[in-house]
This record gives structure tokens, C-alpha cells and sequence, in this order.
């Protein structure tokens, strides 16, 4: 069996008197492509907002790579208020700012798209690189770092090329169609040079015929860069086609997992989703 | 165009600027309105496009600038009132207890450090909550700095309420410009960096800019710093520029005014700011001063309505409400002055 790359464990969050994540355990290996579904609501963006470091979670522990990088306790008020399970389990508080987590190598993407809107196409992704800097402000004041940033730029480029988004460089971010820009997320992501990529609905938006290339698209970053992909997805022929195995959550918590046909053919999936469009 | 005909391009244009200021100071006098308008237009420029570095740039809303500028203004005039006149400007304090004196160009970089300094402590644990205690941290800094110089304990080495003054000055527009320049352009160089896109980054999404690896606390207290060091070495110009320096002009007011220069420049071009500035004191300095004087016409038998002191502000306050409501871009928008020669490139079919 491959390599642990991402273990989530009991992760409670809690809002006030709102579980939207409810004692969810998962795992995702090296090279997987994996995704998360579940009706609207279910809690699937707060999961990733937990191992993001976006959300502190309330409860549970969350590990990367074998490394423990969230782990939390009901404290304080919440200790009260507290209506999850497994209280008492932890007792360690673990907390890492998202930048820190992008830094070990977790990259993402976001449902409603949030490019650096002031920006050009190319700045945005040359924003994500920044991160990897060996500059300090006084050495990329006076340009003593030509050969770092010129690299930079180049990156940014060769990036660009493989979305074919290069000759719309100069662009305004927000000035491109919607399935582009959702595209530019992603490649921006990759520009942090991440093992692990999170991608929160790619494909809302598109129509079949985008969403069939974005499938693809997805493959084809994941062999290049070596990736593991972890997806959340409404669109069930992308999911279906692409995902090695699918967890689904309805109200916080997991109510299935497996391969995409174990889940297609599960009965607690079926009833979670009558009623709900299925796109 | 090519990085380095781009650049002979603005040095050219520099080196131009300084023959013609020469010009015009030989022509019409170190004191005449027109130099003297450029020279505090000058300091201003530094100023205002130091707080859009930090309220135009990485969007962090702050209200300190009067203070850093206070700071750097009295780190000044301190450090460098010559040995020989500190017995009669400081004559209540005994000559005060600074005994040494720095050369004017070390006196200009502690002002600026100084200033830093300050900043990194405020910016400490302001800069980790959200942005808005930021406004209001600065503003009650400004505040209180104002009066702990003041304050009588402190007159040994601020000499209190009383003037500071005999400190060196400059005579032409030159230096001043020259100073303004170098720190404008320092500033335009960051901006353009890696760390200036970070900045641009945090102002436009925090959300994605931390998830892109950018640490929020880090560049923001980065921004913070070197705003006030430019506002610091802003207020050691200004207090050459004025020649005596008594610390209760450094109100709250004239934070507002420097806001206003940035607003109506455009919050996020430094151009934008340098262009508002030279209007705003054109206008408070020269053009508009007729509006404070009472004027007779036809040989003193009319008294034309309105003008009388006081009534500048006023029309002021009213462009600043028609800037707000109508033009909340500013001039300049987030564009620059060379943005609008550089023909856009022909939009290509990416439309849907
Ligand atoms: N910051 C917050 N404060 C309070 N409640 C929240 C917060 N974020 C999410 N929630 C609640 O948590 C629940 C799960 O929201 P979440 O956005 O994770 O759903 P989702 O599965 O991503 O849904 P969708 O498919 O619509 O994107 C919702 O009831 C939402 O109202
Ligand atoms: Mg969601």
C-alpha cells in the first residue's frame, strides 16, 4: 500500500449551536485521486477549510505526510456547548496558519473563485511563488534578486503554457470566462508546488463538454506533477470518472465510502440523494 | 519597449525635472510662491504616497500618519540642533541633556528609524486582529504621542511645549526634491517586487493570499514598518521645510489631509498621489488662498459675499464630499502616469 498522505481523524467543527462537521475520519494516499461528495450543506468546504487551516477545528486531529498539523480539544465555552463525539480524546491543541500549511506542501483551490482580482493572469501565479522566495524585501527592493525572479517568471510561463492561459497573460484576471478562470486556481495552486491538491468544485459552472476536459486536465497535472488530488464535486460524471475512490457525507458526517461503483450502488448514498438535482 | 531604454527614458525625464527645477528657482527665487509650493508639495508627494503604500497597496486602513511624521520630526530636529544653540533653544531646560549633535543625513535615517521602530511595536499586536483596531491603534498612537512630548517631564530632550528650531535646513528646492525622489522611487521599486505583488495579494483577497503561502502578519507588519520610516524621514523634511517645529501642529487633521491627498490621487497609484499632492498645496497655499481674504471691489464699496477666513476650508470640505460621492476613484485609479502612454495590447479572442 502506498503512502499515508493525508489522515483526518474524528474532525468535529462546530459553529455555535451548528455540527457541519461531524466526527469525519479519512484518508488519502500517495497518487490517489480521491473525492468528496455530499448534498449542498453536507460540510464539505469546512472540511477542507479544517485541514487548510482556514477553521480551527473543534475536535479531532488531522495529519500530513505522518505529521501531526491540526489537532484540538472543546475548550472554553465550547467545552459546554460541545455536541459532537468523542470529547475527551484529545488533548492537544496543534494549530498552523493556512500559509504554513501551504508551505508543507497543501495547495487549494476555492468554490467561489478568489483570484487576486486587481491582478493580471500571470501575476497571479506569479503571487503563489513568492512563497518560495530566498529574497528578503531589502535584496528584491534593489532587484539583487534578477535571477531568482526571473526564474519566477519563466515558471509563471511554462505554468501558464500548460493550461494554454499564455497568451492571455497580460489579462486581468476577472476579465477571463468563468472555466478559465477556474483553470488559472488551479495552475496559481500548482505554482506552490504542492503534493497534495484540493480542489473545492472545479467544475462548477461548466458545461460537459469543459467538464470532460477539466477530468482530464485533472490526470493529466496529477502524473506530471506527481500529485495526490482530493476533489470535492457535484458533477457525478467527473466524480465517477476520475476518482479512485469517493468518501460522501450528508449532515457532517460519512456515510459512505469506496470506489465509485460501491458507492453508486449504496443505498444510504441513493437516499441522501433523492430530492437533490443531480447535475 | 525594452527594461533599459525604459530606464534611460526615466532617467532622462529625472535628470530634466532638476535642470528645470534649477531653472525656476534661478528665474523666480528660493522664496518666491512657486518654490515654495514645490517644496512642501515635494514632502508631501513622500508622505502621501507612503500611506497609500499601506492604505492603497496592501489595504490596511491607518490613521497614524500625523504621529510617524511627529516621530520623525522631533528625532530630527533633536539630533541636530548644533551644540553651540542648544543652551538658547532649550533655555527652560538648561540647554536640555543631548549633548552631541549628527549630521543631517544621519539625523534624516534616524527620523525614519525611529519611526520604524515605533511601528513594528504598535504593529505587534494590532497587526494579528482584524484590520480595522489597525485605524484606530494608529490614530490613538498619534494621539498620545502628541502629548508625551509635550509633556513637561520629557522637556530635557523635546523641550516640551516650546519651539524647537535652529536645526539645519535646506535654502533650495533641489535637496528636497532630490530626498522625495529617492524615497519615492525606493518605494515604487518595492511596490514592483515580489513582496510589493505579495502586499497587492493581501489587499485584494487575504483569504487567497494566505492560502497561497503569503503570511499575512509578517507582510503587513513589513508594510507597516516601511511606511512609517517613510513617513518618519516625511516628517524630518517637514520640519526643515518649516524651520521651527513645535509638536501641537501635528493634529489628527493632518492625517486627514494626507488621506485626503491619497484618495483623491487614487488609493493605489503613486503617481495618482504625487499628482494630488502638488494640487492640494498649490491650492491651500496659493490658489485658493483668496477665499480666506476679505475683497472689496469698485474701490471698496462692495463687499464680495462669502470670502473670509475660514471659508477655504470649506470649499475643501465640499471637494472632498464631491471626490467621495461622484469620483471615489481618484484621479488616477490604481493606474500610473506611464500606464496611460503604454498603448493596451490588442485584446485577443479569449472573449466567450
Ligand atoms: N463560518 C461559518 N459559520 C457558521 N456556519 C457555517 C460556517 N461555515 C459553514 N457553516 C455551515 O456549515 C454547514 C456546511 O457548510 P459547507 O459550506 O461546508 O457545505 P458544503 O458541503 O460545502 O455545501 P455546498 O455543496 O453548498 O458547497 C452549512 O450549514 C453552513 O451554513
Ligand atoms: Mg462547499
Amino acid at each position: 500500500m502506498s503512502r499515508n498522505v493525508l489522515h483526518v481523524e474524528n474532525v468535529t467543527m462546530q459553529f455555535g449551536g451548528v455540527v457541519a462537521v461531524n466526527n469525519l475520519s479519512m484518508d488519502i494516499n500517495e497518487g490517489e485521486i480521491v473525492a468528496l461528495i455530499g448534498p449542498n450543506g453536507a460540510g464539505k468546504t469546512t472540511a477542507f477549510n479544517c485541514v487548510t487551516g482556514v477553521y480551527e477545528p473543534t475536535n479531532g486531529r488531522i495529519d500530513y505526510m505522518g505529521k501531526t498539523i491540526v489537532e484540538n480539544y472543546p475548550s472554553g465555552k465550547m467545552k459546554r456547548s460541545y455536541a459532537g463525539e468523542n470529547a475527551g480524546l484529545y488533548t492537544k491543541r496543534v494549530v498552523n496558519t493556512p500559509d504554513k500549511i501551504t508551505a508543507l506542501g497543501i495547495a487549494r483551490t476555492f468554490q467561489n473563485i478568489r483570484l487576486f482580482k486587481s491582478q493580471t493572469v500571470f501575476n497571479n501565479v506569479l503571487i503563489a511563488m513568492h512563497m518560495r522566495r530566498t529574497s528578503n524585501v531589502f535584496s528584491a527592493t534593489f532587484r539583487l534578486n534578477m535571477k531568482e525572479e526571473n526564474q519566477m517568471r519563466q515558471e509563471a510561463m511554462e505554468l501558464l503554457k500548460i493550461v494554454g492561459l499564455e497568451g492571455v497573460a497580460d489579462e486581468l484576471a476577472t476579465s477571463l470566462p468563468y472555466g478559465q478562470q477556474r483553470r488559472l486556481e488551479i495552475v496559481r495552486a500548482l505554482a506552490t508546488h504542492p503534493k497534495l491538491l484540493l480542489l473545492d468544485e472545479p467544475a462548477a459552472g461548466m458545461n460537459p463538454q469543459e467538464t470532460e476536459e477539466l477530468g482530464a486536465f485533472i490526470k493529466e497535472i496529477k502524473d506530471r506533477f506527481n500529485l495526490t488530488v482530493f476533489m470535492i464535486e457535484h458533477h457525478m460524471n467527473l466524480v465517477m470518472g476520475i476518482s479512485d475512490r469517493i468518501y460522501v457525507i450528508d449532515f457532517g458526517k460519512q456515510i459512505a465510502e469506496g470506489t465509485p461503483e460501491e458507492v453508486r450502488d449504496n443505498p444510504a448514498v441513493i437516499a441522501a440523494y433523492l430530492g437533490v438535482d443531480e447535475e | 519597449m525594452k527594461k533599459t531604454t525604459k530606464n534611460l527614458i526615466n532617467i532622462a525625464l529625472l535628470l530634466l525635472m532638476f535642470v528645470g527645477l534649477y531653472f525656476l528657482e534661478q528665474h523666480f527665487g528660493r522664496r518666491s510662491m512657486l518654490i515654495t509650493v514645490l517644496k512642501k508639495g515635494a514632502i508631501y508627494a513622500l508622505i502621501a504616497v507612503s500611506m497609500n503604500l499601506l492604505n492603497g497597496f496592501t489595504g490596511l486602513f491607518s490613521l497614524g500618519q500625523a504621529g510617524f511624521m511627529l516621530v520623525g520630526a522631533y528625532t530630527y530636529a533633536v539630533l541636530t540642533i548644533p551644540m553651540a544653540k542648544r543652551m538658547a533653544v532649550y533655555q527652560y531646560y538648561d540647554g536640555g541633556i543631548i549633548n552631541f549633535t549628527v549630521p543631517t543625513i544621519v539625523g534624516i535615517l534616524a527620523a525614519g528609524a525611529l519611526a520604524a521602530l515605533l511601528a513594528m511595536l504598535i504593529g505587534m499586536p494590532v497587526l494579528r486582529l482584524k484590520s480595522d483596531y489597525l485605524a484606530i491603534a494608529t490614530l490613538g498612537f498619534a494621539e498620545i504621542i502628541r502629548a508625551i512630548i509635550q509633556w513637561d517631564t520629557l522637556g530635557p530632550i523635546t523641550n516640551g511645549s516650546n519651539l524647537l528650531k535652529t536645526y539645519p535646513t535646506f535654502k533650495s528646492v533641489i535637496p528636497v526634491f532630490a530626498a522625495a525622489t529617492i524615497c519615492i522611487g525606493v518605494i515604487v521599486l518595492l511596490i514592483n517586487s515580489t513582496y510589493g505583488r505579495a502586499f497587492k495579494a493581501i489587499r485584494d483577497d487575504e483569504i487567497a493570499a494566505e492560502a497561497m503561502g503569503i503570511n499575512l502578519f509578517h507582510h503587513k507588519q513589513m508594510a507597516f514598518i516601511i511606511s512609517s520610516f517613510f513617513a518618519g524621514i516625511g516628517g524630518a523634511l517637514l520640519a526643515m521645510y518649516q524651520g521651527s517645529l513645535q509638536a501641537n501642529a501635528f493634529k489628527a487633521s493632518m492625517t486627514y489631509e494626507i488621506l485626503l491627498i491619497v484618495v483623491i490621487g487614487g488609493m493605489g497609484s503613486v503617481t495618482g498621489s504625487v499628482i494630488a499632492s502638488f494640487l492640494f498645496i498649490a491650492c491651500s497655499e496659493w490658489w485658493l488662498r483668496f477665499l480666506d481674504t476679505e475683497t472689496y471691489l469698485f474701490g471698496g464699496t462692495v463687499k464680495l459675499p462669502l470670502l473670509r477666513s475660514g471659508f477655504r476650508m470649506v470649499v475643501f470640505s465640499v471637494v472632498i464630499m464631491i471626490v467621495v460621492l461622484f469620483f471615489r476613484k481618484g484621479i488616477m485609479g490604481e493606474k500610473e502616469l506611464w500606464d496611460l502612454f503604454t498603448p493596451k495590447k490588442k485584446k485577443e479572442g479569449i472573449k466567450p
